[in-house]
């Protein structure tokens, strides 16, 4: 199906892709987005989204199974906690891409701006270029991958998430440190990789996790903040 | 010669006991004091206002006999789907993690018994909880712990977090003792950390932004569901015509006396403003903008009796929400767990080290010994008890001052004993007709 959105009126949209049947691998093909905000947010079927232009503010929000592609840029929060399935954005993301996903794939072919996988709960992340400052911020489980350089309090306060940067990091956060690339990380990484189709090696990446220091109140920390 | 008489030992107002105590701990451990609970000091508050009751101008109703209805609907302004309440007293957002499953339970038996919801709370949405709770509101909370959109539409309504009374602008940290493996899974964390709950989303800041996450969350729900945008007692003027300018079907409005599963004592006691003093500037907001009763205020922090309910919605509250007073009501700090609560080196009373996982009320604890002691079918009861009274109390005074409905309790209905709390309430002086700060009836 093709429904165009060139009034702004998501209402429809999302509508017609909830009315989807929980089996349904439907494609939809969304025609002139012009920046709208909360397209195709709520997917909670196989569907196979394309978006023709570029999104506002939470693009694929809280996804589950459904394959959303974006042919342009999206705007702040984009697959914000999605649990499953994937959002491919052919070019740059802005802030809080992944914000607290919980599962499936973000594959962003561009850059993605500051606190990319904020919050991330099991999401992977694939960014083919650079992300912003504070990326990670308190990221909790899953993996973020970046090909390019990564900005300034990269892992803040991280807890379990593993982030591999295969350029420069400009700082580490509170609490984040480069980790030895394990067998089972270099698995993990080409896998990724793979699935994102992304032209890299997992031997050229670092690997940043956490120090595991903060993970109890001791006033002797204090000077980290 | 007679002996110089001593003069009496005088303790300083200043450095009071409590004062020196602190002083003493913190030098002693280099740590501020976490507790739970909501502000303990004195502050003004509904006991400083009173009703007048009907008279030669207005005639009183019959208890027991002439209909004072109590009912609420809540998000008429844009869901599909508005909660319908019998009574205007609410469950307010306690989180599993916090508060053990039974405990989750006993709220949800207790609420629904009452006609009324339970709101979920940091660290997602139990089975014990929906599956007892007729209406239970989903908190989307800054740290998103549990947040999925299974539950977001099994949910009656969804409450945007931005802050609480307890600690406007601040977030949370539940001690390593009490994550359990199951509250960690929920979280998705490693069990027996300390875990940090943000003080801020991750994904928006500010009244733009949040008019924009809101309009998600309506797609996500096909605009069905009723969201709450709740706020601590800080800047209540600007921030309730804020959330009304995000798109809030309803607010939830948190004075310092509501109270926080665990936060720094210096942020209780000294960030925030009484609940008191937050009602009449947010009714002042909404009805500037045309919006009272349109869009439903929730006012909570400190509701004890059906007195504060009846003053709370007099001031122009349309529900009230119990936090504190509902965990009292199925146990929390009972005198029959004396001795244990002196070995924890506190009273009944006032037990409030919650972040420790100690409670031996089986509460505010993770412990699967200390919860066995709480039944929900018996605390469930309890609480139902507790606001059929809430209710009915708050009946006998509104039929007192001549009202067929509760909600037509009106600010002219009362006054204050105190010109502190006059000027607050907005309501005059007892024995005067002087409002502080506004121009003088003549």
């Amino acid at each position: 199906m093709q429904i165009d959105i060139t009034d702004g009126e998501i209402r429809n949209l999302n509508q017609q892709l909830h009315a989807q049947p929980a089996d349904s691998t439907t494609k939809c093909e969304v025609l002139n987005p012009n920046g709208a905000h909360a397209i195709a947010v709520g997917l909670n079927a196989p569907l196979n989204v394309s978006i023709n232009g570029s999104t506002g503010y939470y693009c694929a929000g809280m996804n589950k199974h459904a394959n959303v592609e974006v042919h342009g840029s999206v705007g702040p929060g984009a697959a914000e906690n999605m649990m499953s399935g994937s959002l491919t954005v052919h070019g740059d993301a802005s802030q809080y891409a992944g914000a607290s996903g919980h599962g499936g794939l973000l594959n962003i072919k561009g850059n993605a701006s500051s606190r990319c996988g904020i919050s991330m709960k099991g999401i992977n992340i694939v960014v083919h270029g650079n992300i912003g400052h504070m990326s990670a911020f308190m990221a909790q489980s899953g993996n973020l991958v970046v090909l390019g350089d990564a900005g300034d309090a990269l892992g803040d306060s991280l807890y379990e998430a593993r982030l591999y940067v295969r350029g420069n990091v400009k700082s580490l956060g509170a609490d984040c440190i480069e980790k030895p690339m394990k067998e089972e990380h270099l698995t993990e990484l080409t896998e990724l990789l793979k699935q994102a189709g992304a032209d890299a090696t997992a031997d050229q990446f670092k690997r940043y996790g956490s120090a595991r220091e903060l993970y109890h109140f001791n006033i002797d920390n204090a000077s980290a903040y | 010669m007679d002996k110089t008489p001593n003069t009496t030992p005088r303790q300083s107002s200043t450095f009071d006991d409590y004062t020196l105590s602190e002083i003493r701990r913190a030098a002693a451990t280099g740590i501020y004091d976490i507790r739970g609970g909501g502000a303990k000091r004195k502050l003004p508050h509904f006991d400083d206002l009173l009703f007048l009751g009907a008279s030669m101008s207005r005639y009183p109703l019959e208890g027991y006999r002439e209909k004072c209805t109590t009912n609420v609907v809540l998000g008429t302004r844009y869901a599909k789907k508005p909660i319908t309440l019998d009574i205007p007293i609410t469950i307010a957002g306690m989180s599993f993690g916090s508060l053990s499953g039974p405990a989750k339970e006993s709220l949800g038996r207790g609420a629904s018994m009452a006609g009324t919801s339970t709101t979920t709370g940091d660290g997602g949405m139990t089975e014990e909880e929906r599956g007892h709770s007729k209406t239970l509101v989903y908190q989307y909370l800054p740290s998103r712990y549990g947040m999925n959109p299974d539950d977001l539409r099994r949910a009656d309504a969804v409450e945007m977090v931005v802050g609480q009374g307890a600690k406007p602008g601040g977030g949370g940290m539940l001690l390593g003792q009490k994550i359990s493996d199951r509250v960690a899974s929920m979280r998705n964390l490693p069990a027996g950390i300390d875990q940090r709950s943000a003080c801020r989303h991750p994904d928006w800041t500010g009244p733009d932004d949040l008019e924009i996450k809101i309009l998600e969350l309506r797609e996500i729900t096909d605009w069905q569901i009723p969201v709450f945008v709740k706020v601590g007692g800080a800047r209540p003027y600007y921030d309730v015509a804020l959330a009304v300018k995000s798109g809030a079907d309803v607010i939830v409005l948190d004075g310092m006396q509501g109270g926080t599963a665990a936060t720094q004592e210096v942020f209780i006691e000294h960030v925030g403003q009484p609940t008191l003093a937050c009602i009449r500037p947010a009714v002042q907001a909404l009805q500037d903008l045309g919006m009272h009763r349109k869009v439903q205020l929730i006012i909570s922090g400190g509701i004890r009796n059906g007195a504060d309910v009846a003053k709370a919605l007099a001031l122009g509250a349309d529900a009230v929400s119990i936090g504190t007073a509902a965990l009292v009501a199925i146990g929390d700090n009972d005198p029959r767990w004396a001795e244990e609560y002196e070995a924890l080196g506190s009273a009944a009373g006032c037990y409030d080290d919650w972040h420790e996982g100690q409670d031996p009320a089986g509460i505010t604890t993770q412990d699967p010994e200390l919860m066995k002691r709480l039944d929900p079918e018996i605390a469930g009861r309890r609480l139902a008890n507790y606001l059929n009274v809430l209710t009915l109390e708050a009946q006998t005074i509104a039929r007192a001052c001549g009202k067929n409905n509760i909600h037509n309790l009106e600010p002219e209905d009362l006054c204050a004993l105190t010109v502190e709390a006059a000027a607050m309430a907005g309501v005059p002086l007892a024995g005067t007709q002087w409002v502080p700060g506004q121009q003088t009836y003549t």
